[in-house]
């Protein structure tokens, strides 16, 4: 069949919502587009671990600290199950390791604002994963087989992420005074990154248009993010929090939460590499990773050794 | 200076990777057939056997576990009827597909 | 038995599992790849729910008030019984997979020895571990033989944490008069029973690997008196500062 035969019946599957896999016809466009897609996500789920991380160690009880360490090894866990279905695309965990540390590949820009006092822990798992979980419920629905599969793993694991975030804020909102003033102080350096992650306006992203043409993404950022705030208001207003937003108001007629305008000049900057921990992120993965290169090596010598085993 | 050279040649021999590519197929109850749950990378197969527990057992998903080396993997699609085994064709990407097994089947 | 030797007991046993599920801890998102990352969380999360459960127990047992985290966050340095191995730190890899490696030897062997104890809480706290236990000897044996016969650079390495760490295996199977108690109820095996299991579990094992034996010059003592290596000082002050910093604060 011709390259243009072969598009349109890949168009048709796409419209008839037909999950594609690895072995069928895709446009190098479309393969290319969900390989960074995906790489990005999963280097953000691995190097997400690095702000909670960071915490573990100084979690103020025991059962903070089990959770945190659990919620921690969850995104390695997502993070390993993006890159699984990434390389069913034919790119190697090598090369899409080497597009990250050149800057080739970005992760959310979310994980570059620094994880400053433990209420962060609270503010990150409220925020933050509620807002990747808007977003991944409906990448359920995409049209690549193996990112819809590992969406609908996450998915089901994800949920006791922001759980544990809002217990940990809703414990200090209603705690001692410099516990609340920690939590709200968390809220308001997260809330604006956090609506930030949904990504610019429709109308400013170059790639909706296939995106959405071929049901990679299901439904716009603007849309996302409106439901992610819808959902937020309210749960911040129960533990007597504030979010930082004058203009945030009930629109009865739209039935959402009108709201204030994004930094954008901030988030192209963040997303630029001019984030407070840009460097921090990637330094620390680069150490990690030329810390390992010894042992990799001598797994796979001992492997040679043994390979009649 | 002996021992220098030596150590460089080994470790310009020894590589750097990710390991090898591994599949894992999990049965999630005694009597219910193997289902493809995802890849994992490792150096041997014990170590495959140890990260793919780690990585998709860890919510006591697993009754028993397979872990394949990716590449001994033949993946065909049988609906594809012009070739329905061509040899060049079998791995066109690196990575095979699998069949969707039907949902609810008991006991086969 | 008396209910405070039981508890000390329990308290040495959990402090140790606690400093070694904190050492582990340091390690996530720094592994040489993300198999091994969430590899060595699995390891730390089964060591800090053992350490949980012993340290539930030892307060209760104690019956001064205390609770777990009271006794995690609250006790000064001298007050702590881990073995001085457990607070040693991630040098590299290696010293963490041996330190962890020659600790999981221990510790299978003292929870086999308690699941067959008359007591229904430490039994079952112990019948649940040896299972996890026998899994963190499998996975960190697994790492010693590979790092010992794979290339020159990480014989060197992991050769060079176990020359390090010998000076504390000693404490391992010390004996004091608790420890007599405790093996006269049935509780603990002997300081020789448990000096011969290790000497043999771990010789075979290095022997395999390709690694040497040290000579066993000079052991470290004390922990069981509260006496620490200096890094215990920086580890509790890491992992006890928001509960001193906030004292009246609830978490």
């Amino acid at each position: 069949m011709v390259v243009e035969e072969l598009e349109v019946l890949f168009q048709e599957r796409i419209d008839a919502n037909e999950k594609i896999e690895p072995r069928d016809y895709m446009p190098d466009e479309y393969r290319e587009h969900l390989i960074r897609q995906m790489s990005q996500h999963a280097h953000s789920e691995v190097i997400g671990m690095q702000p909670e991380g960071n915490w573990i160690t100084r979690a103020p009880s025991l059962r903070a600290k089990k959770i945190l360490l659990a919620k921690v090894q969850d995104e390695a866990g997502h993070g390993l199950y993006i890159y699984s279905a990434t390389e069913t695309l034919g790119i190697t965990r090598d090369e899409l390791i080497e597009k990250l540390h050149q800057g080739k590949a970005k992760y959310a820009s979310i994980f570059n604002y620094p994880a400053l006092t433990w209420a962060d822990m609270g503010a990150i798992g409220w925020l933050v994963d509620g807002a990747a979980i808007t977003n991944q419920v409906s990448l359920q629905k995409t049209s690549y087989g193996p990112y819809s599969r590992s969406m609908v793993k996450i998915c089901k694991e994800e949920s006791f992420h922001q759980r544990q975030g809002y217990e940990v804020i809703a414990a200090m909102a209603k705690g001692t005074p410099e516990q609340k003033e920690m939590a709200q102080d968390a809220l308001n350096r997260f809330w604006w990154p956090s609506l930030m992650m949904f990504g610019p306006h429709d109308s400013a992203s170059p790639r909706t248009g296939n995106a959405m043409k071929w049901k990679i993404k299901r439904e716009s950022n603007d849309v996302l993010r409106q439901r992610f705030i819808d959902k937020t208001v309210s749960q911040a207003a129960l533990i007597g929090l504030t979010i930082p937003d004058s203009d945030l108001k009930w629109n009865e007629e739209r039935g959402s939460y009108d709201f204030g305008e994004i930094d954008w000049d901030e988030f192209w900057s963040v997303v630029k590499g001019g984030g407070p921990c840009n460097l921090k992120r990637l330094n620390h993965h680069k150490k990690a990773h030329k810390d390992g290169a010894w042992v990799r090596k001598a797994a796979a010598a001992y492997a040679k050794k043994y390979s009649n085993k | 200076m002996l021992k220098n050279i030596q150590i460089n040649n080994e470790m310009s021999e020894s590589k750097d990777t990710q390991g090898e590519l591994w599949e894992v197929f999990l049965q999630t109850k005694k009597g219910l057939p193997f289902k493809h749950a995802g890849s994992v990378h490792a150096y041997d197969k014990e170590m495959a056997i140890q990260n793919a527990r780690d990585l998709y057992t860890r919510r006591g998903e697993g009754r028993g576990m397979w872990v394949v080396p990716a590449n001994a993997i033949v993946a065909v699609d049988p609906s594809d009827d012009s070739s329905f085994f061509d040899p060049a064709d079998d791995k066109v990407y690196r990575h095979p597909t699998f069949y969707e097994l039907p949902e609810g089947i008991k006991n086969m | 038995m008396e209910l405070l030797d039981l508890s000390r007991f329990c308290m040495r046993l959990g402090d140790s599992c606690l400093i070694m599920a904190h050492r582990q801890s340091e390690m996530c998102s720094k592994g040489p790849f993300l198999e091994e990352d969430i590899a060595q969380t699995n390891l730390g999360l089964d060591l800090l729910g053992q350490a949980e459960a012993l340290l539930i127990y030892a307060a209760e047992l104690e019956g001064k008030g205390r609770a777990a985290d009271d006794l995690v966050y609250k006790r000064p340095e001298r007050d702590f019984y881990n073995f001085m191995l457990t607070e040693q730190p991630n040098t590299d890899f290696a010293f963490a997979v041996v330190r962890q490696f020659i600790m999981a030897l221990y510790l299978g062997k003292v929870y086999e020895t308690i699941a067959k104890v008359d007591d229904d809480t430490l039994s079952g706290i112990a019948a649940k571990a040896v299972k996890e236990i026998t899994y963190h000897q499998l996975h960190l044996g697994m790492w010693v033989k590979r790092l010992g016969d794979g290339t020159q650079e990480s014989h060197e390495r992991v050769q060079t944490a176990v020359n390090e760490l010998w000076m504390f295996v000693g404490e391992l199977y010390e004996e004091d008069e608790l420890d007599l108690k405790m093996q006269e109820a049935g509780y603990a095996i002997s300081g020789n029973e448990m000096k011969a299991y290790l000497t043999v579990k771990i010789s075979t094992h290095l022997t395999e690997a390709t690694l040497s034996v040290p000579e066993a010059v000079y052991m470290t003592t004390g922990s069981k008196k509260g006496i620490h290596t200096e890094y215990l000082g920086y580890i509790l002050a890491e992992m006890q500062y928001l509960q001193r910093a906030y004292p009246d604060a609830k978490w």
